[in-house]
């Protein structure tokens, strides 16, 4: 990010922000209070987790390629999947929504800044610590927690000592969480330039005040269900333990009243993501908007009122089933109407189809396969031989990666021409983006099959009548890896060190929203005075 | 339910010829595709590929569910076809007008954007009708809730207590009852996991056990769930069940085999280290020849009453100790006693060669480093008395020390 990193080159004259302009060398980064650096750190961050977490998936895939154990023994083999989804979800994807909230709210709403500039550092600065402790759990007597990423009781109180810095880690990051969501919330509610009314922001910017409630509301409710796992392994309650009357089903509704909204916390601002750039594309304004902002809020209530379909297997009452089928079945209406939205962007308008519009038509496409599987999952009847199988699997991958990963791919092709300055390359945008699609599709889609023949997950080794699909499913993670490595190294690098074309300040022709009223790379201040606003809020007054 | 929901069911059989042609191309193209993208070392045997569908068990390149072998399987079965094809329609259409859109709505074709933005009736239209369509898919699927959920009236009720690793069956009312088995997974299918499966092609891979759970034909089977340690699950997909064991807690599923045959399930619900290895295995017999083994088992129980009084000779007591050592303790400790990673060794343990048999007694009980070790409290005295005699003169443990069921039965609480 050539011009972030030297914010001086791009000021040129510009002598009166001396005083306030960007530090130097290491203090910049570890005093940073700009909610463009702290934005850029929460990236990297995610991507070195994504990185970590994806080299883990590969090796889950190499011993799955085929029966028997080649690589890993059953014990490492749970301590990779446990902590593959750990990494995935606290560290690489949650992250990165919050360094996309960072960068691009503030922008968005016409703000100086975030409202609390050091909690924000503070919040980022927490991260380090809580991900090296998870991280290095691995090298902890009994190696890193391998109860699955949902800690099940009680097989969290038979985990050694990296249990507890697992749980740790988490506390921290949620804490994390908790402050950048604080953040993100008072900074939408009191800084929006004076002329921007709540329904005149933008899309991504609803969905992430939406998405920052529920982390308040749901992040506190983990927190509390692995203090009680903690206190079960050492200081003899037995909230959980059955040996003292205590209910692991009780866990489970716990952990999953926060898990559910969790999945939504994770997918809500890939929708803002798409919605800001399917109308770019289409050189025509967001079809219903109103009912855009209306669904998002619609499905992040209804997250709190279906936690119990993770669990239709625990045995629960016909009434309870009953209930918690119906009301997931109900999310695919407000999910629809969202999808619906988006196609109807696109219809009559007059479409290119440059990577961040690849990107989120292949978001989509692949998510709504996700979203189906996910209506099919809900009805407890095929549940019942679906769940935990392979299945499972697939379809959180088809909402999860082709879901929030591709939506932060098209961000990063929509936004980074104005974090760098520079444009990326086109043709290894679509590179990445084909590549990227297909071996996705080869990893995962052949694991429907093996979840419909009733392949379990978390298993070392399987029956040999599963092995092909296996083979095929390892040869496309392989591949869907390396296609990321490309992507950092021939298209994120070469923009961050300032090589390709400067970017003009509005890079596509029909980007709205007051990102694209400042210069490209975005000045190291921005919006010190609120700007005046026309009446659609997307435009500067001069 | 009624005929309407079988015929169909039929319908859908027939589209297996179709669908056994797709799979004979799909194997070819996996085939080519995987050995072209990865390096394909001497591990990657021709002779993996040369295992067999399993009958009642999983199939080669299955594109869908077990073929059903109970009511409630077809229904479940019936139900994802209904699914699958609402959603395949639906999935169509949506994309069918996106990819429309993105073919002709182009600017390189000079089509110019539209500038409408929003219209309520078309709003309310695709939340209303997608609304209704959830409404008539949720009910056949109550109707298969209720009908799965309802276990009263059973013929045959089986106790399955899941324990790391293996299963427990204890035939509480009906036809057998008081019978009561483990059933473990073919060590001979661990070690071979273990040794990285070269060169073998075995149709019931990992789904071999030792004690098969055996249940008579169109009997209303009703499955009492329950843990001794961490949450495990009954699941067997041909029969259509899966059901949590929850330690401290009792729940129930059922059902009503169709067939007679042998059908295979796997625990479902993360358990630790071995969760890949506690299969499930239902023999289906005929009521007569169910009737012959349930007598058989009966009598076979009574003659293995455990005597903890009687006073075992050392050869004797080291024989069933190496069987139980090999059906209980080998897939961790190893059969060199040495123990991997966590796993403590048995050879030259202290605790193992310590004349004062009371500690390692209670170990076995009780399990120790929270549970790490499991308490083996559900073996009888004699088994646990000959596997702890067993270790204590094996290996270079030549102890010639003798531990008597009496002496475990003494430390029992």
């Amino acid at each position: 990010m050539s011009a972030v990193l030297h914010p001086h080159e791009s000021m040129v004259g510009d002598h009166h922000d001396d005083h306030h302009g960007a530090p130097h060398g290491w203090r910049r980064w570890v005093f940073a209070t700009n909610h463009k650096d702290i934005g850029t750190l929460y990236l990297l961050f995610a991507f070195t987790m994504l990185i970590l977490g994806g080299v883990l998936a590969l090796v889950i895939r190499a011993e799955l390629f085929q029966p028997g154990l080649q690589f890993v023994n059953p014990e490492l083999f749970n301590q990779l999947t446990t902590m593959h989804g750990l990494i995935m979800v606290f560290g690489a994807i949650m992250p990165a929504f919050v360094g996309f909230a960072n960068w691009m709210i503030p922008l968005q709403i016409g703000a100086a800044d975030m409202a609390f500039a050091r909690m924000n550092n503070f919040s980022f600065w927490l991260m380090i610590p809580a991900a090296a402790m998870l991280a290095s759990s691995f090298f902890l007597p009994g190696g890193a927690p391998a109860a699955g990423w949902t800690l099940y009781a009680p097989l969290t109180l038979q985990m050694g000592p990296s249990m507890d810095s697992g749980i740790f880690a988490l506390h921290i990051l949620g804490a994390s969480s908790i402050m950048g969501s604080i953040n993100i919330i008072v900074t939408i509610l009191n800084m929006r330039a004076p002329d921007m009314s709540l329904m005149k922001m933008p899309m991504f910017v609803w969905t992430w005040l939406i998405t920052a409630y529920l982390l308040i509301a749901v992040m506190p409710v983990l927190a509390g269900a692995i203090t009680m796992t903690l206190t079960d392994r050492h200081f003899g309650t037995t909230f959980f333990n059955p040996a003292g009357g205590g209910d692991p089903v009780m866990y489970q509704h716990i952990f999953w009243f926060f898990g559910h909204p969790e999945v939504y916390i994770m997918i809500l601002p890939a929708f803002g993501i798409i919605s800001q750039i399917v109308p770019a594309f289409a050189r025509k304004r967001l079809f219903g908007y109103a009912s855009m902002v209306y669904a998002t809020a619609s499905i992040a209530i209804l997250s709190f009122i279906v936690w119990a379909h993770h669990m239709y297997a625990t045995g629960m009452p016909v009434t309870g089933q009953l209930f918690f089928m119906y009301a997931t079945m109900l999310i695919s209406v407000p999910t629809g109407v969202k999808v619906f939205n988006w196609v109807a962007t696109m219809w009559k308008g007059s479409m290119t189809f440059e990577s961040p519009m690849l990107f989120s038509i292949g978001f989509i496409f692949v998510f709504t396969m996700g979203g189906f599987t996910g209506l099919i999952l809900s009805m407890a009847p095929i549940d019942t031989q679906l769940q935990d199988t392979y299945y499972v699997v697939a379809h959180f991958h088809y909402v999860l990666v082709a879901g929030s990963l591709f939506a932060m791919f098209a961000g990063f092709y929509y936004w980074s021409p104005k974090w760098t300055g520079f444009m990326y390359s086109e043709t290894r945008g679509k590179i990445h983006f084909w590549w990227t699609l297909i071996s996705f599709n080869v990893t995962f889609f052949p694991m429907h099959f093996l979840g419909l023949a009733g392949m379990p997950r978390r298993y070392a080794d399987y029956p040999m009548q599963f092995t092909d699909f296996n083979m095929l499913a390892s040869v496309g993670a392989f591949t869907f890896g390396l296609a990321q490595v490309y992507f950092f190294f021939f298209v994120v690098l070469p923009v961050m060190m300032g090589k390709g074309e400067h970017a003009p300040q509005r890079p596509w022709d029909h980007a709205e929203g007051l990102e694209w009223e400042v210069p490209s790379p975005a000045p190291f201040h921005t919006f010190e005075t609120p700007p005046k606003l026309d009446a659609t809020a997307t435009k500067i007054l001069a | 339910m009624g005929g309407k929901w079988r015929s169909t069911s039929e319908w859908f059989a027939e589209q297996s010829f179709f669908l056994s042609n797709l799979k004979m191309k799909m194997k070819n193209l996996i085939q080519k595709l995987s050995m072209a993208g990865l390096v394909s070392g001497a591990w990657l045997s021709q002779a993996a590929w040369a295992v067999n569908d399993l009958a009642g068990g999983p199939a080669v390149l299955q594109l869908n569910l077990q073929p059903a072998a109970t009511k409630i399987a077809a229904e479940q079965a019936w139900l994802h076809w209904f699914m699958l094809i609402i959603c395949t329609v639906i999935f169509l259409a949506v994309f069918g007008v996106m990819f429309y859109s993105i073919l002709k709505h182009r600017k390189s074709l000079g089509h110019p954007a539209a500038s409408f933005h929003e219209s309520v009736k078309v709003e309310i239209a695709w939340t209303v009708i997608p609304f209704i369509i959830v409404i008539l898919m949720a009910l056949p699927a109550t109707k298969a809730v209720v009908a799965a959920k309802d276990t009263s009236n059973a013929d045959l009720t089986i106790k399955a207590t899941g324990y790391q690793w293996k299963w427990g069956y204890d035939y509480l009312k009906g036809e057998g009852e008081g019978v009561s088995f483990l059933s473990t997974l073919s060590n001979e299918h661990r070690e071979l996991s273990n040794s990285g499966a070269v060169g073998v092609s075995i149709d019931n891979y990992l789904l071999k056990v030792d004690n098969p759970l055996v249940v008579p034909v169109d009997k209303k089977i009703r499955i009492i769930t329950t843990a001794s340690d961490v949450i495990h699950a009954f699941s067997v997909p041909s029969f259509g069940i899966k059901q949590d064991a929850i330690p401290g807690f009792v729940r129930d599923t059922w059902f009503r085999a169709e067939r007679t045959g042998d059908f295979y399930g796997q625990c479902q619900e993360l358990c630790g280290k071995e969760h890949a290895y506690m299969p499930i295995h239902v023999k289906v017999l005929s009521a007569e020849d169910y009737a012959v083994w349930a007598k058989d088992a009966q009598a076979k129980m009574a003659a293995l009453q455990d005597d903890p009084s009687k006073v075992w000779a050392l050869g004797d007591l080291l024989k069933k100790g190496e069987k139980v050592y090999a059906a209980n303790c080998l897939a961790c400790h190893q059969a060199n006693g040495k123990g991997a990673g966590a796993i403590k060794p048995l050879d030259g343990a202290a605790v193992v060669l310590n004349a004062d048999n009371s500690k390692q007694i209670a170990i076995l009980l009780a399990g120790q480093n929270n549970g790490a070790m499991p308490s083996w409290k559900q073996l009888s005295d004699t088994d646990l008395a000959a596997v702890i005699s067993f270790t204590k003169n094996n290996w270079s443990n030549q102890t010639g020390q003798l531990v008597q069921p009496s002496d475990v039965l003494a430390l029992r609480k």
